[in-house]
């Protein structure tokens, strides 16, 4: 009995951040933007810049090059638009990259067990191995909310992100 | 394109909103939610100091009859570095007096945008939601996140023995009934 492996084509977007290139699924991703303004306010999540006006939605910004390349990025070209996954819910998310974005197809390799947990997988592409980013576990979120913050998070729409809060007088 | 949620149709209702200055930061806050709009000074004439472990934001407090309001440092709380705010909003329904830098000015808003899940430490607790107001994004307040229930409970555990005097509640009272304010209505 011969076993055989179907290998199969996906899409995938690539993204630059200094000299390195990740990959994050296509299906996971929105559009391409310029940069415009970050409105910041007082947080405490680390790896959060701010947020961004797009489309009448506010959508934060997560600078991943630090956890990526080591270095958080000085200039930036774009912002890729991506879906972050929260239990049930997604939510886009803003990804400062440093250059023009690539949309490929390629084959995956798994990733192993001892990869970093923002490994997805690998795929190969122009003679590079490159990462295809588990967003989940690259960018904060409630996943990583202490317990004492739970109970806030839970009643009403208003903080039932991804759901448009109605303004209540 | 993907999108993460559809938007919800039906009637907005707009929702009048003071807008404030904490520093060089903008925040709105529900004006329902504020009882009244005082000068810090003539707030904490009547104040006294207080010190509890880790809650360097208050500073000092007010007797009010049975009641006691915290006053806390609006910039302490957040994070910002800027001098003590020199209004204090008295908040409804909380023991807290919020000292604030300014009023921006009062305006309604139609949305209110829940805090993106991306946002997971203390903020959750610090806001409502952010709102989009003139192209530029403001974070709404939630009046009972400036002290936790443990907060207060360290705050009423410092607290000096009810011994004040009798003139001092006597002019907190008079003061409150002559300068309770509803933002909402008032100034709408």
């Amino acid at each position: 009995m011969t076993v055989s492996t179907e290998l199969e084509l996906k899409s995938f977007v690539l993204l630059r951040l200094g000299e390195r290139r990740f990959a994050v699924a296509a299906d996971h991703t929105a559009e391409l933007v310029s940069p415009s303004r970050v409105f910041s306010f007082p947080h405490r999540t680390p790896g959060i810049e701010g947020v961004i006006l797009r489309r009448g939605r506010i959508v934060p910004v997560c600078d991943v090059a630090e956890k990526l390349i080591g270095t958080r990025l000085t200039t930036r070209r774009f912002y890729l638009i991506a879906l972050r996954r929260y239990g049930q819910r997604m939510e886009w998310v803003a990804i400062p990259v440093t250059g023009e974005c690539e949309l490929i197809n390629a084959e995956l390799t798994a990733a192993s067990a001892s990869d970093e947990p923002h490994v997805a997988a690998w795929l190969s592409h122009g003679g590079d191995v490159i990462e295809v980013l588990n967003l989940d576990a690259l960018t904060p979120g409630l996943e990583t909310l202490r317990v004492g913050f739970v109970a806030a998070s839970q009643p009403g729409a208003e903080t039932d992100c991804g759901r448009e809060a109605e303004a209540r007088p | 394109m993907p999108s993460p949620a559809p938007e919800k149709p039906g009637t907005l209702r707009a929702e009048q909103i003071i807008l404030f200055r904490i520093g060089e930061q903008l925040f709105a806050l529900s004006s329902s939610s504020v009882q009244e709009v005082r000068g810090a000074d003539s707030l904490s004439g009547g104040a006294r100091e207080i010190t509890a472990p880790g809650i360097d934001k208050v500073r000092q407090f007010v007797r009010r009859g049975p009641n006691t309001l915290f006053l806390v440092n609006g910039a302490g709380h957040f994070g910002l570095a800027a001098p003590e705010g020199i209004l204090a909003f008295v908040l409804r329904n909380t023991r807290t007096a919020l000292l604030v830098d300014g009023i921006e000015r009062m305006t309604t808003m139609t949305r209110l945008q829940a805090l993106p899940l991306s946002f997971c430490h203390e903020e959750r607790q610090w806001y409502r939601g952010l709102t989009a107001l003139d192209q530029t994004v403001v974070p709404v307040v939630r009046p009972e996140g400036f002290l936790s229930d443990k907060e207060l409970m360290m705050l009423d555990a410092a607290l000096p023995p009810r011994d004040a005097s009798r003139e001092e509640t006597d002019i907190e009272l008079e003061a409150e009934a002559s300068t309770d304010t509803n933002l909402g209505r008032e100034l709408n």
